[in-house]
């Protein structure tokens, strides 16, 4: 598995096939980039837990906080991890001994542990790295073009007017793979992501 | 399965756009509106703290403007792209984002006449330094690097002598310096030249010139190449600390590879308000769709006409990259193998004077300050475009007092060559 540029379909066949995400190291600060992508996850339908043992006795936008991933007490599709990736090891560590395992194990922008990912796919579970999944998301239903972002996808359908809780199609033309060619400039220059 | 991956020509048309979700209408609209109704006050509340996508005020975007945006960034091969209301405008939007008062960007001496005029008096009341560059100098971009260095500005094809920059060897000066590359990519167009496949970090176009093509509607652009890591050394203050306009959001650490683009539009576009309008993105979209066709009968058209005035007796020299003879001709067929442009300056043994004669004798190119519409036109850059410049600025950007710059359309070669022939002979 190449995790420095991932094809579109990876990542497509990813996020219409999960439908709950449990979001590790979600803040209910709400500048905080793990807000964003909970909330925005939860406007476009999954079903959002977040996980965070520092505000246990809280809540995210409805969804009470759990501690730890063996706490949510019911299985999850994904596991997203909003940590540096000095934490990820561990994180990855809990998520296997689930039971039933997570289909899916997603590492946010920024963060990627090679060695937590093999671990991962070694039992199946397929792994994104260094991704955020609410861009990824707009991206690919192109709802990420209002803000004058390059959707790399091309469609000739009439898209429907996005509402409240609504999944959006997926499924456009893609136009350059995982990542723009400069964006793989990028990620080489700056050797190992922190 | 994997899509095939489509043709320039083929994004010029398609990118960014699709049939509208209200009405079916496959031409993009013209959303000529202020602002946009919230679906609840939780919406508006996402919108203004940047965790939703989706429109408030055509000042920040527009639907219109935003198919704009995405055409180009996936032309040139980059995460984003922002539209405002002239070239001037993007290079205003770009620095503001990199500079603080005191710091200090390299630029190319060879730019556009306006730019030189920018880059040292407008932005010198903001406490923004320019050093200059000799783009035939490499060098020179070397030397001129010091720690307050934030940024390197060049032209890909440099106006008004369309020579051609070697933007790899800057894109190395760039990297080892920390600091991104600016190229303004106006006279190329990314159909000619590609910038971000060469090393750019940041491309600015003025869209009033080739990518328009039409000279009926001003606009800019800038386009996040996705390349840089604002984060590295804590340079860039507006993309890597937590922004008090926006509560504490960092904007590196939010959007990633296209933060600039994001901080050009919630920093710069917001606050300094030079947006473009709905119906201008309208007009320069169309324009794009043909951007491959007109660019070829550019180039073809140039060279035919450069051809011409190096062979005639009344021409000194012909500065124009794509003849085999030009001292940047070797540059132009590897930077631009399908054209060197169609904006060249040719120099007459009358100096002066003859140039004056000529641009009041010709009845088919139109004397006027602009370039890369489909009419033809001509200038005498240094009574004009470059008249602020002392004169040996004006002989160091390519714009001595004998020099006159052509901006070729696409009309039939054979009359705009007849057209310089009869006023050459006048």
């Amino acid at each position: 598995m190449n995790h420095d540029a991932y094809d579109d379909n990876y990542i497509r066949s990813i996020l219409n096939s999960v439908k709950s995400i449990a979001m590790v190291g979600a803040s209910p600060v709400n500048v905080r980039p793990s807000y964003f992508a909970f909330k925005y996850l939860a406007q476009r339908g999954y079903d959002m837990v977040p996980v965070n043992p520092g505000h246990v006795g809280k809540q995210l936008l409805g969804k009470p906080f759990v501690a730890s991933l063996s706490d949510i007490g019911r299985p999850v599709d994904m596991i997203d991890i909003f940590r540096s990736s000095s934490h990820i090891m561990p994180v990855v560590n809990e998520a296997l001994t689930l039971s039933p395992l997570p289909k899916v194990i997603w590492m946010q922008l920024g963060a990627r542990d090679d060695a937590a990912a093999e671990k991962a796919e070694a039992v199946g579970i397929k792994v994104v790295m260094n991704r955020c999944p609410k861009i990824e998301y707009g991206r690919l239903s192109s709802e990420i073009s209002w803000m004058g972002v390059n959707s790399r996808t091309l469609s000739s359908k009439r898209a429907p007017i996005p509402t409240q809780g609504m999944r959006l199609s997926l499924n456009r033309m893609s136009v350059g793979g995982g990542a723009t060619a400069a964006s793989d400039r990028a990620a080489k220059n700056k050797g190992e992501p922190t | 399965m994997t899509d095939r991956l489509p043709g320039f020509s083929t994004l010029a048309v398609h990118a960014g756009a699709q049939p509208d979700p209200t009405t079916g209408a496959r031409v993009t609209p013209i959303y000529q509106t202020t602002s946009f109704v919230f679906n609840d006050a939780d919406h508006a509340a996402s919108l203004f703290g940047l965790q939703a996508f989706g429109n408030i005020y055509t000042r920040i975007g527009n639907p219109t403007t935003a198919v704009l945006e995405e055409r180009i960034a996936a032309l040139e091969g980059g995460t984003a792209a922002l539209a405002v209301a002239s070239g001037h405008a993007a290079q205003v939007v770009v620095l503001q984002q990199l500079l603080m008062p005191g710091d200090e960007f390299i630029a190319a001496r060879k730019l556009y006449g306006g730019s030189i005029n920018q880059f040292t008096h407008a932005f010198k009341s903001f406490g923004w330094n320019v050093a200059w560059a000799d783009p035939d100098d490499i060098g020179s971009f070397e030397r001129a690097v010091t720690p307050r260095t934030k940024a390197i500005f060049i032209e890909s094809i440099a106006n008004p002598a369309g020579s051609i920059t070697d933007i790899e060897a800057i894109a190395e000066v760039a990297r080892k310096a920390g600091v991104p590359l600016i190229v303004d990519n106006t006279l190329a167009t990314p159909y000619l030249i590609r910038p971000i496949d060469h090393g750019a970090d940041i491309v600015v176009h003025s869209l009033t010139k080739f990518l328009g093509g039409h000279g009926n509607s001003l606009g800019g652009i800038i386009v996040d190449g996705g390349t840089f890591d604002w984060s590295k050394d804590n340079k860039y203050p507006m993309l890597n600390e937590p922004r008090p306009e926006y509560h504490g959001i960092r904007i590196q650490e939010t959007f990633g590879n296209f933060a600039f683009a994001i901080a050009c539009r919630v920093l710069g576009l917001r606050d300094l308000g030079p947006a473009l309008s709905p119906f201008n993105a309208f007009m320069i979209l169309t324009g794009i769709e043909t951007l491959p066709l007109r660019m070829q009968k550019h180039c073809e058209n140039a060279k035919a006409v450069a051809e011409f005035l190096a062979g005639h007796p009344a021409v000194a020299a012909v500065n124009y990259a794509g003849l085999a003879s030009d001292r940047y001709n070797k540059l132009a067929r590897k930077y631009a193998p399908k054209g060197a442009g169609a904006v060249f300056t040719f120099s007459l043994r009358g100096g002066y004077d003859a140039g004056v004669s000529l641009v009041s004798n010709l009845k088919l190119f139109s004397h006027l300050a602009n370039v890369g519409d489909t009419r033809s036109l001509v200038i005498h850059p240094a009574s004009t475009t470059h008249s602020q410049l002392d004169d040996d600025a004006k002989v160091r950007s390519g714009a001595g007092p004998d020099v006159v710059r052509l901006s070729i359309g696409i009309e039939d070669k054979e009359d705009l060559i007849a057209d310089l022939e009869r006023a050459l002979s006048a």
